[in-house]
Order: structure tokens, then sequence, then C-alpha cells
């Protein structure tokens, strides 16, 4: 199970709603995904198109959690005005803090972020923070009490997988709260790859949304964070530099 | 009376008073938004006892798609 906060998951694999090329493949993706926790941004309404259809409101909320971001934000006050306005929805009391710290590479500032944590713990929220792959800055985190530490597999949708495997299991190995690999997952073997390094879980967005086909692509993915975890839990075989035989080397018929 | 909704001026009919009213005249009655005047979160059971004046701020969000 995964526990953040008070709240408990058989899932392991969060994913984002953005970017989906209709809604009706966003439903079908969400289902194959098996994810109970989905991500959304906060982002003013057209008020002269009520009629728009709108993913929320078309899901089912007694089987998910809503996992609001703070997209959109470059300090921490800005984050935390967005966290308070998606809390006053009434639906969810986690947050995603995200403070962006470069558009170029839309990599988290972690000034912000530190402080926006800080003060959106203040406020009673459960907070996962997006952060970069950086173990002083996990640590601090999760001394603030955050409840969850998210650290990017590499830039936000550039489907790069993990580039810094060593600096992740630092993070993972050192952590006292679930470690959740976020960002950057391109293909299944990448999420595989994190949970096997021993992420809690992975949250991912464009490589599934952005998929030829997306619905096929989340199952995928579920199936990946799945085998990703049992490989973790039945614990791999180290490396070796020279072959050892299966086979027994006993007994073999002289021909 | 004019509101600055969402950064644009926006003139309402002189029967919308409060934030429930807005809400109603613009059919969202029954849409999942947040509202935010001048800055400051109204809650749900406050819409229709908070009145709005001419010039006010109002933001109204919702939830999309992300990341």
């Amino acid at each position: 199970m995964l526990k953040i906060g008070p709240y408990e998951f058989s899932s392991r694999l969060l994913l984002g709603t953005g970017k989906y090329p209709s809604l009706d493949v966003q439903k079908e993706a969400v289902e194959a995904s098996g994810a109970e926790i989905l991500t959304f941004a906060v982002r003013r309404m057209n008020i002269f198109s009520p009629e728009q259809p709108n993913f929320l409101e078309q899901l089912d909320l007694s089987k998910y959690k809503l996992l609001p971001n703070t997209a959109g934000a470059k300090t921490a006050e800005e984050a935390v005005r967005i966290a308070r306005l998606a809390k006053a929805s009434g639906l969810c009391d986690m947050i995603k803090v995200e403070v962006i710290g470069c558009d170029k590479t839309l990599l988290p500032d972690p000034i912000e972020t530190l402080k926006a944590a800080e003060m959106l713990l203040e406020e009673g929220f459960i907070v996962l923070p997006y952060t970069s792959d950086d173990v002083v800055l996990a640590k601090r985190l999760e001394e603030l009490g955050c409840h969850a530490i998210m650290p990017g597999a590499s830039p936000i949708g550039s489907g790069q997988g993990i580039i810094n495997p060593l600096h992740l299991s630092f993070i993972i190995e050192q952590a006292n709260v679930p470690v959740i690999v976020d960002a950057g997952i391109g293909g299944p073997a990448d999420a595989a790859l994190a949970m096997e390094l021993g992420a809690d879980g992975v949250l991912l967005n464009t490589a599934v949304s952005g998929a030829a086909d997306p619905v096929k692509m989340a199952k995928a993915m579920k199936l990946a964070v799945e085998a990703g975890r049992l490989g973790y839990e039945a614990g791999r075989i180290p490396k070796k530099r020279y072959a050892s035989a299966s086979s027994p080397t006993e007994g073999m018929s002289v021909v | 009376m004019t509101l600055v909704i969402n950064g644009e001026a926006i003139a309402v009919p002189d029967e919308v008073k409060t934030v429930g009213d807005l809400l109603a005249h613009f059919r969202l009655e029954n849409k999942l938004c947040i509202v935010e005047v001048n800055v400051r979160i109204i809650q749900k059971h406050e819409y229709e006892t908070t009145a709005l004046c001419d010039g006010d701020r109002v933001e109204i969000v919702h939830f999309v798609g992300g990341g």
C-alpha cells in the first residue's frame, strides 16, 4: 500500500490529466491506468461557455483522490494562493507544490518550493512537493513535515526518463516519507526502473497523454509500475563482472 | 455595474448584487468553480451573502487537465 498522510492507495501510479487528444480517450486511459490519484491544474474559467465539458465533472469522485498542482506559480506566495483556491473547492486537501524557477527547463525553484511547502503545511494541507533530485533538499522538505517527496526524473514532458538514478536512489534510501518519481518519464521501462530503485510511486502525464495510443500506454505504465515494485520487493541479483553458469557443471555426459 | 472578471472589464445587469447572482447570471451555479473577490476566496456558503460592488476584481477558476 502507498500511504500519503492519512490516505492509503493500492495503486502506485499517479496520473496527470493534461493534454489528452479527447475526453473519451482520457477517461479510458485513466481507467486503464488503475491510478487512484489524479493531478489537475487550477485555471481561469471561460465564463462565456458554461456548457464546455470538463473532465473533472465527468469523474466518479468516490473512486479518485484529486491532487491539484500549483503549476503556473513562480513564487511561494503564488503557489499558496493557488493551493487555497484548490482547497476551497471542497474536493481535496492534498497539494502538489510546483514552483517553476526556469522557463526553459521547467525545473523547480528549490527556495520558493521550500517556502511554499512550509506555509501550506502550517495551513494543514497534505503537501507533496515536486523537487529536483537533490538529496539535501529532499531531506529539508521531509524535516518540514512534507507528506511525500516528488523528485523529477528529468525535465517535465521531456520523456528523457531517469537521467540520474544515483541521485534518485540517494533520496529513496534516506527518505522516511514516500518518494514519488515525478516528471520526465518516457516509457514503461523508465517507470519500472524508478520502482526498481525503490520509489514508492511514479507520477506521469505526457508519457501517456502524448503516446500514439494513450489507453494502451496507460495499461503499459500500470504493469510497469507493478513489475518494478515486485522486482524491488523480490530483491534483484547483484551485477557481476563475469558469467556464472545457470546449468550445473557436474554430471555432464562425455560425447 | 462593471466588474473585472478574470482580468476583463465586464458590465453586469443591476440585478446582480451578490456572488450567487453573478454565477447564476453566467449560468455557472452548478459548475465546479471557485470564486475570489478582491483576492479573498469566497466559500460556497458565503455566495449569497457576499455583495459585489462596481470595480470589484472577481476571479472565477476551475480545475483543468494538468500534470
